[in-house]
């Protein structure tokens, strides 16, 4: 079955985020003197096949291991969902 | 069979995106005589060569982060053979980014900390030449070199342990500086942890480093402190006929 997984890769506390300082600095000169603090981040949405909960979980896991987050800078969370809409459809031709 | 007075062969690897192929290989034939073969990263071989390079660019676009896809080129399971081998392998601006993805060198490079693209001359202090011998060998502790950087993730970071470990093994062999030598916050290019500009591998073999060597190898260019680097290759491998007939 189709898993969808929201993958969000943060950067470590600690480690400086130039580009957060940035758009902070531009939110507060458009008005906005209760920033404090932006962190930039990334959001990766993937849509991948497996058989059940576990392994799509286990697959994530594995992604934000090998690939998508550098563990040097970067901590990587995620949420994970059945397809529903396409169960619908499969449902449906099916 | 002797290899002392052959000249050196050395592997360009070549990714998609990759830019600084063709002034290294161009220094290695028409300014060194020696003999460079371009790799393409999707090869699974480097043929019989005396030293590696991963040159400057953008492989793969620099996509999610600078090096993380092109780490994963069929071709780098056979650069970290020949690493793993004792083969000198040096990457540069990009190929240094390359190198932390693949676990090859510690920490990993950000954007710099202004977020500007920087392309300068750069003074340089070498540190532990001999912690890098095939690449710095040549060359004096405490050295002042002038070499190219063209870079927007520069910024070496690693956690303070790491950094520790880099500084207490001589492995930060090359740091930022102002023209009289002094390592400052206002003569680091990117924000760099401890000035940071290139690292070795504990084996000493593996070198990487943000500035350009190849862009500064003809007098016509603005210098030729980049050829320190070459000769320093050409030296050690001569010294060390034995570690170049494994031709690994």
């Amino acid at each position: 079955m189709r898993w969808l997984a929201e993958v969000h890769v943060a950067l470590r506390p600690g480690i400086a985020d130039p580009e957060g300082q940035t758009i902070g600095a531009a939110l507060r000169s458009l008005g906005y003197d209760t920033v404090s603090e932006v962190r930039s981040g990334k959001l990766m949405r993937i849509a991948f096949e497996a058989g059940d909960a576990e392994g799509a979980e286990a697959a994530v896991a594995d992604m934000c291991r090998r690939l998508l987050a550098n563990p040097v800078m970067e901590t990587a969370s995620w949420e994970l969902r059945a397809d529903e809409e396409q169960q619908a459809a499969e449902t449906v031709t099916g | 069979m002797t290899v002392v007075g052959a000249r050196p062969r050395v592997a360009v690897v070549v990714f998609p995106g990759t830019w600084s192929e063709r002034d290294f290989a161009h220094v290695a034939d028409a300014v060194l005589g020696w003999e460079a073969r371009l790799v393409w990263h999707a090869d699974t071989d480097l043929g019989e060569v005396d030293a590696v390079v991963l040159p400057g660019g953008f492989a793969h676009g620099d996509h999610l982060r600078t090096g993380a896809i092109a780490r994963f080129s069929p071709i780098m399971a056979a650069v970290e053979r020949f690493a793993a081998a004792g083969g000198p392998v040096i990457g540069s601006c990009n190929g240094f980014q390359i190198l932390t993805e693949a676990g090859l060198l510690p920490g990993a490079l950000m954007r710099n900390d202004h977020l500007e693209f920087r392309c300068d001359w750069q003074w340089l202090r070498v540190a532990h030449p001999d912690a890098a011998p095939a690449w710095l060998g040549g060359m004096e502790d405490g050295a002042l070199i002038r070499l190219p950087i063209s870079h927007g993730e520069g910024r070496y970071v690693a956690d303070p342990e790491t950094l520790d470990a880099l500084e207490a093994g001589g492995r930060v062999v090359l740091r930022y500086a102002d023209a009289g030598g002094r390592v400052t916050a206002a003569a680091n290019p990117n924000g760099s942890e401890r000035g940071i500009a290139g690292i070795v591998n504990e084996r000493g073999n593996v070198l990487g480093l943000m500035p350009h060597p190849e862009r500064a190898a003809e007098a016509e260019v603005g210098g030729t402190d980049g050829l320190l680097v070459f000769r320093s290759l050409e030296r050690w491998l001569h010294e060390r006929p034995a570690a170049a007939e494994r031709r690994l």
